[in-house]
């Protein structure tokens, strides 16, 4: 125990994770179609997308409890799909933790390396190594149950870095923390990879938790990987409707593209007609989006067009209003800054929308 | 059972909505719960304390003493039947074990055909009573049996599986595994699937994994399971009395009370050892369940992943359950045989069939089935009853003192039926009405022995169905004005229906089949019921044909009870589940 305690440098061996074509089905039901993903060495990723979009289903394939009916994975280079759990060395931790309650906590954390039949000095020492990195040294010798969610989390962190795992799994972690311990927790996360450098895949449904921790991320809806991409870009560029409306507020109206006179024009539901620059790619069948930030009331900047429509409701967010407005069939929120002596406007009150064409975006589902 | 282990855990009403209640009871609750006290006090307390008093003086002074234990630590009968108590306890449990195990292993690892089925069939030997079952041993594995005539023939060996004490064990362990078997499934079930997973991700597999993670999570249920093989097969006294083992401390209890008579103090001795041996054995289990809640199942989880078979498994795994299967459900195949055999000794199977025996029983013996049927009736009823009120006083009143009723009732878990039998018979005989006969002699202490041995497990499934009953369901209905009675009457029994019905069939099913404390208490064969019957039928090789019929429609009718009340059950929370 004198001997200083020794982080495992894992980052100089950091690998990739690399998922082709995998497909799998139970029964009729296809979960994951055609899957395909490189994760980067060292690199903090994430799995976002709603319940039963097969986010945890492809974790699980990773760590080898589902069996996948087509495709590989590669894990650093060589293939670990005919691998069983056991053999495969990527660390997971558990959405429920899994702690055994009839082990304390070191003996939770030692179990990995004794099944590694790592000799008993080297086990102490990586034991205490590890607990030492998530700062519960001190409670070594309790129990499971003994101990808070946060603790417990940090004890099945620890217990999964021990045996020094090529990549580490984090299925849901935050979601049986209470609001603040997540934000907390998601920083200690982050931090810890960070030191770690090690590759980490990380599922959530919870956009935020992954915009704040994740290098990149892939949006999983329906079994197909929707698209993958830094938080900002995948904010700023969606690639279609469902990554527009996942990632935060996206406001959607649905018409349809004229031409005219070697113009186009896009005309929404219910009679309005927007000019479409000439630019920009309008897919077959797209929407036209934008987020409530890129709208006011009110011409806002020169190239802004303007929408006439009826305030429907007002919210009073603080350093916001947030305006319900119905634009022809649909309805639309538009979020502007909060001015002291400003007063909402009621419902039923017509007003004009300016929106910025540029920061608008036409997207198909 | 596994009811008994949970449902202490209760969920006391959270103190915001109870705390405007009044701290005491109305008047029409504290009669209830003086009733229910006079009840116990008078059929439970005071016949065991006068047991334990009986035990503990001298004969014809009262003084004090314990020359009676002295008495029973030098006699070299009692020491040796309480070792071979021990042992035979201790030995059931082992092989119980080894039936256990691989069923529930296997029904619960493993995507396997008929899991179900295994179940099922692993709770038949329970609604037979052991000695029944035992006869038919006899004549599948006895010396002279179908199993060793075979073997002798084959391969010129006999193997004593029936001799001595090793017939009690194989019997007792054939009859009461399925209390293990039920109470390991559901630990295993309860173990979530990421406990399992987790060790797999950090390396370990095969029979390690079994080791370090399974088998510890679910060594509670095992415990609970097998304590209650050993003290059951230490309070049984028909099965080795019907197997001619007179060494063993039960049936001595009973031989010294009904040979020698109910002032002699060696039978209150043995109670009281008898006693001591069921509370240590609950005290262990107890010790084995604390602060090691493992049922670890969170949302998402559900019980250990189950996994397909390679085909050398399979065949293994089938070859396994079919043996254990075979093995368990022998002595209702063996009591099926019998039943229409015209002779069967020195044959591996009856020289020739007959419906004779079955006329005979329904011609001469069917007033042991009315009686089994009235009394088992009335004890379920009387359990139910007591035991919906004592969950309602305890859960829904601040009735002081509420919980030793529960306590109370609960005792009776402890308390050997050759032991109640005995304190009835000394604390009734003496009590005799207006014609003379003494009150120990009417049947209505039969059914009331019953219904205190029954209590407990009546009393946890009505406390589960009440527990699963939100508090706030009443509050409404007293906020939309109705009573306290008939907020009872209109909301509670109706939501508790199926806890209370289970309660009864419990009841029923098991009090259908005692023995113990029956045998003390008939005094007439026309007051006897069915499981006094049989042991009367099957002590003569004549009379055995007969007790075979009278146990196989035993069996049957046991089995129909609860098979009616399962379906009955299962209708009422599809009707509830559909309602939500």
């Amino acid at each position: 125990m004198n001997q200083p305690l020794s982080i495992p440098d894992l980052g100089a061996n950091a690998v990739d994770v690399d998922i082709r074509n995998v497909d799998l089905s139970y029964g009729a039901n296809h979960v994951l179609k055609g899957i395909n993903l490189h994760i980067r060495p060292g690199e903090f990723f994430a799995f976002l997308g709603p319940s039963g979009c097969g986010k945890t289903t492809l974790l699980r394939l990773i760590a080898g409890f589902n069996q996948a009916d087509g495709g590989e994975v590669l894990v650093g280079g060589r293939d670990v799909s005919q691998l069983p759990p056991w053999k495969r060395d990527v660390g997971m931790v558990f959405q429920s933790y899994a702690l055994w309650p009839h082990m304390t906590v070191k003996r939770n954390v030692a179990f990995g390396l004794e099944e590694r039949k790592v000799p008993r000095a080297e086990i102490d020492r990586r034991v205490a190594a590890a607990l030492e990195l998530v700062g519960l040294a001190h409670l070594a010798d309790r129990r499971p149950s003994q101990l808070s969610g946060g603790q417990q989390q940090r004890v099945a962190v620890a217990r999964t870095i021990a045996i020094e795992p090529k990549v580490l799994l984090l299925d849901e972690p935050l979601s049986n923390l209470d609001a603040k311990m997540r934000v907390q927790v998601r920083r200690e996360l982050r931090d810890l990879q960070q030191r770690l450098g090690l590759t980490t895949i990380f599922v959530t449904h919870d956009q935020e938790e992954a915009n704040t921790i994740c290098d990149r991320i892939a949006v999983m809806n329906d079994g197909i990987v929707q698209q993958v991409g830094t938080p900002m870009e995948l904010y700023e560029k969606p690639a279609n409707l469902f990554v527009a409306n996942f990632l935060g507020t996206a406001n959607i109206l649905p018409g349809r593209v004229v031409r005219e006179g070697g113009e186009r024009f896009f005309d929404i539901d219910g009679g309005v007609r927007l000019p479409i620059p000439a630019n920009v790619v309008v897919p077959e069948g797209a929407k036209l989006v934008f987020r409530p930030q890129h709208a006011s009331l009110g011409r806002d900047g020169a190239g802004d067009v303007l929408l006439p429509g009826t305030v429907v409701h007002s919210e009073f967010l603080g350093s916001t209003l947030r305006y319900g407005v119905r634009i022809g069939a649909a309805e639309v929120s538009i979020d502007t800054p909060f001015h002291s002596g400003e007063s909402l406007r009621q419902p039923g009150s017509p007003v004009e929308i300016g929106l910025s064409l540029r920061s608008a975006l036409w997207l198909a589902a | 059972m596994a009811g008994a282990t949970t449902a202490g855990r209760a969920h006391a009403p959270s103190a915001s909505s109870r705390h405007f209640l009044k701290l005491s009871a109305t008047p029409g609750q504290v009669a209830l719960a003086l009733g229910i006290a006079v009840f116990l006090v008078l059929f439970l307390v005071i016949p065991v304390g006068t047991v334990i008093y009986v035990a503990f003086t001298e004969k014809g002074t009262g003084e004090f003493t314990l020359v009676n234990f002295l008495d029973f630590a030098r006699t070299d009968l009692f020491i040796r039947s309480f070792w071979n108590s021990v042992y035979v306890s201790a030995m059931s449990v082992v092989l119980a074990s080894v039936f256990a195990l691989p069923l529930a292993y296997i029904t619960t690892r493993f995507e396997f055909r008929g899991a179900m089925l295994i179940q099922t069939l692993g709770f038949l030997p329970l609604i037979m009573p052991p000695f029944v079952g035992a006869v038919a041993m006899l004549l599948l594995f006895g010396r002279n049996g179908t199993v060793n005539l075979l073997l002798d023939e084959w391969f010129g060996i006999k193997i004593p599986f029936m001799e001595g004490l090793n017939g009690v064990i194989f019997v007792q362990a054939v009859h009461y595994f399925p209390f293990i078997l039920i109470n390991l499934s559901a630990a295993l079930r309860n173990i979530d699937r990421a406990m399992e997973e987790a060790a797999q991700n950090l390396g370990s597999s095969g029979f390690r994994l079994f080791r370090r993670i399974v088998f510890p999570l679910a060594m509670p249920g095992y415990i609970a399971g097998a304590s209650l093989v050993f003290v059951k097969v230490f309070d049984d006294l028909a099965t080795p009395l019907l197997l001619n083992v007179k060494d063993m401390l039960a049936p001595q209890a009973y031989l010294r009370v009904t040979s020698i008579g109910i002032a002699d103090p060696m039978g209150y001795v043995i109670s009281v050892v008898l006693i001591c041996m069921s509370i240590l054995a609950m005290w262990i289990s107890a010790r084995a369940m604390r602060g090691k809640d493992y049922a670890t199942v969170q949302r998402g989880g559900g019980g250990l992943a189950k996994r397909r078979m390679r085909p050398w498994e399979s065949v293994l795994a089938y070859a396994t359950v079919l043996l254990i299967l075979l093995l368990v459900l022998a002595p209702h195949i063996g009591l099926l045989l019998l039943s229409f055999a015209t002779i069967w000794s020195f044959s591996p199977l009856p020289d020739a069939y007959t419906l004779a025996h079955y006329g005979r029983v329904f011609g001469e013996s069917f007033v042991y089935v009315k009686n089994t049927l009235v009394y088992a009736s009335i004890a379920g009823l009387i359990d139910v009853v007591l035991g919906t009120a004592i969950a309602y006083l305890v859960l829904r009143t601040k009735l002081i003192g509420r919980e030793w009723l529960d306590w109370a009732a609960t005792a009776a878990l402890a308390i050997p039926g050759v032991v109640l039998g005995i304190g009835y018979l000394r604390t009734f005989y003496g009590v005799q009405l207006p014609d003379g006969t003494p009150l120990a002699a009417l049947w209505i202490m039969i059914v009331l022995a019953l219904a205190i041995r029954r209590l407990p497990y009546a009393l946890r499934a009505c406390y589960a169905a009440l527990q699963q009953i939100s508090v706030s369901l009443e509050e409404a209905a007293e906020n939309l004005g109705a009573t306290k009675v008939r907020t009872v009457r209109r909301v509670v029994l109706p939501l508790m229906a199926g806890g209370i019905l289970a309660g009864f069939v419990t009841s029923f099913a098991t009090a259908a089949v005692e023995l113990s404390a029956t045998l003390m208490l008939v005094q007439s064969n026309a007051d006897a019921p069915l499981a006094y019957g049989l042991y009367v039928f099957m002590q003569s090789p004549a009379g055995r044909g007969p007790g075979a019929a009278l146990g196989v429609i035993a069996v049957l009718l046991v089995a129909l009870c609860t098979f009616a009340s399962h379906l009955i059950i299962e209708k009422s929370q599809k009707a509830k589940a559909a309602g939500h």
